[in-house]
């Protein structure tokens, strides 16, 4: 099995999910035996990439050019099925983070292979790899295989874990580029940063205020709360809606699917759609003055109480834990 | 400019999931169909570059008989051309992609766009395989969208910010909640939809690469506990989320 990781990087830091990719894969060719391979690719990248031997990697291959600084789905798309070739790899894994959505798909057709998308298991059973992934905004769950040479696997952020690093430095190897301007067919000029803080599809810890807290003023307590715990804010979709709050917020079905260590929940019902964006986070607080709220079934801790009073306790609570004033 | 919008009818948002006899697909009792919303961006759109530069809208849908009442919605939205690729099979992204590639492929349009993910499966992957399949540059996860003399700045959302990012037509899109406000069918549009044909042509057979061995639902929660039911109850809160959950 030779398995080639994408290893994203942005701003010539690699981002968590390409080390959980490359421990997931390592994992993998330990049991049915075979190679790891990460490929880098940017601008500036050759001095982060032996940072991935510590995840598993046994060789880093660098795509280095200044046209790489900033994401092009078709120079990537590119540079990633040739790699595979050259290595005649039989499983490109990528972390399904934006980028990895929008690139593993023309990985999949140009290398002829099937795709499954934002895994949250996977595994070789008899020989064969299977994988699972949610479906129905992760109401339900399907178990795929892939009937093709070339399998290609996106892996949901922040589900498997990175390990910590070993400490070891892999070997590294310079890409022969050969790319053109039409390669670059479409492209990424620059990035617009969103005021800075931390968005929910990357937070650990997350709190969500929900069309119970009346009005768009009552989130500086959810904004102080996440700030706290070191988390960001959520929103539900009503609030989006009604806007209070943006959407890049929004938490649920038409919103981002989120699975953080803590959610907290305040003053959200808990609409199906709601769930399906936030049920699979491993610990699950809710804080709503109606005992019968939907939220109540997917909560680990409750509190059936007036917000209002609950939120700016808690994060009083919170502050003295963690001996901040 | 020839507008293309394709489209998938999924079941709603609200809806219980269950699984099928089948093992394998959704259980259809008392479900509701619908456009899968993201893909109603895309409709709306279309629709607005129409107005803004002139031309034809047409919306396509891959799938069995029952896909005609989503393409009768769009018609109702206002687009000029409704197309069914009609296949009963149950397929993978890939062989879907195949089928409208090979239909876009003749109907060669200057803008194609799909929702960025189809509510039922999720895999964010038909829109962009279309798009390698026909050799033309795309963006996905678009919130917004400038097209002016055949060239194209779009902004795409990811992690914590947006990209700006360009490219020329003819390209594919996908669109992101955000990208415009959907129109409602005026009783007009709905009235007229009902006698505008639906043109239907056989999908191309292709083989999916991908095989669903089972469906199943998420491991019950075990039941959580109510910690209080005021003030009270935050220090008992906070000493079970660092004692017990460890998460603080």
């Amino acid at each position: 099995m030779k398995i080639l990781t994408f290893a994203e990087q942005r701003e010539n830091k690699f981002k968590k999910p390409a080390f959980e990719a490359v421990r997931t894969a390592r994992a993998l060719a330990d049991e049915a035996g075979g190679e790891v391979v990460a490929l880098v690719v940017g601008s500036s990248v050759q001095s982060i990439a032996p940072a991935l031997g510590g995840y598993g990697a046994q060789k880093v291959l660098v795509a280095e050019d200044p046209r790489l600084e900033f994401y092009s789905p078709t120079a990537y798309a590119k540079l990633i099925a040739e790699v595979a070739r050259s290595l005649q790899a039989t499983l490109v894994m990528i972390p399904a983070t934006a980028m990895g959505k929008d690139l593993a798909p023309r990985v999949a057709v140009k290398l002829d292979a099937g795709l499954a998308v934002d895994c949250t298991a996977v595994r070789i059973e008899g020989g064969t790899l299977m994988a699972t992934r949610p479906v129905y905004a992760g109401k339900a769950l399907n178990d795929v295989k892939m009937n093709s040479e070339v399998k290609v696997l996106s892996l949901r952020p922040n589900v498997f874990s990175s390990g910590a690093s070993d400490g070891t430095a892999a070997p590294t190897e310079k890409v022969p580029l050969a790319l053109e301007e039409q390669d670059f067919a479409s492209r990424v000029l620059g990035i617009k940063q969103s005021s800075g803080k931390l968005d929910v599809a990357e937070a650990d810890i997350i709190v969500t205020g929900g069309r119970g807290l009346k009005g768009p003023e009552n989130f500086a307590m959810i904004e102080q709360l996440a700030e706290a715990l070191g988390g960001a804010v959520g929103a539900s979709r009503a609030v989006v809606d009604a806007g209070w709050r943006p959407h890049d917020e929004q938490v649920g079905q038409t919103g981002k699917t989120v699975s953080p260590s803590l959610y907290i929940a305040v003053a959200v019902s808990g609409a199906i759609q709601h769930l399906a964006g936030m049920s699979s986070s491993k610990y699950i607080v809710a804080v709503n003055k109606d005992k019968e709220a939907p939220i109540f079934q997917v909560a680990t801790y409750g509190i059936v109480g007036d917000a209002f009073e609950v939120v700016p306790a808690l994060t009083t609570e919170v502050k003295k834990l963690l001996g901040k004033s | 400019m020839k507008l293309a919008a394709c489209i998938n009818h999924v079941p709603d948002t609200a809806t219980k999931v269950n699984v099928g006899s089948d093992g394998k697909t959704i259980d259809r009792t008392a479900v509701t169909y619908v456009i899968s919303p993201y893909d109603e961006f895309a409709i709306e759109e279309c629709l607005r570059l129409k107005e803004q530069h002139g031309g034809e809208v047409t919306v396509i849908s891959l799938g069995s008989d029952v896909h005609k009442e989503s393409l009768r919605k769009a018609l109702a939205m206002g687009v000029d051309k409704a197309v069914l690729l009609k296949d009963d099979s149950v397929r993978d992204s890939f062989a879907v992609a195949r089928g409208l590639a090979d239909y876009l492929k003749e109907l060669s349009p200057d803008v194609i766009i799909f929702g960025k993910q189809s509510v039922d499966y999720d895999d964010s992957a038909v829109g962009l395989m279309v798009a390698e399949m026909l050799g033309l540059p795309s963006v996905s996860v678009v919130v917004k969208l400038e097209i002016a003399d055949g060239k194209v700045r779009a902004e795409r959302e990811i992690e914590g910010g947006c990209e700006i990012a360009e490219t020329k037509l003819p390209a594919v899109f996908t669109a992101q909640k955000g990208l415009n406000e959907p129109r409602y069918p005026s009783l007009k549009g709905i009235m007229t939809a009902k006698n505008k044909p639906i043109e239907e042509r056989p999908a191309s057979a292709v083989e999916a690469k991908v095989e669903t061995l089972a469906m199943r639902k998420p491991p019950a929660k075990p039941a959580g506990k109510i910690v209080g039911t005021d003030v009270s109850a935050v220090p008992e809160l906070v000493r079970l989320l660092h004692e017990e959950a460890k998460v603080i």
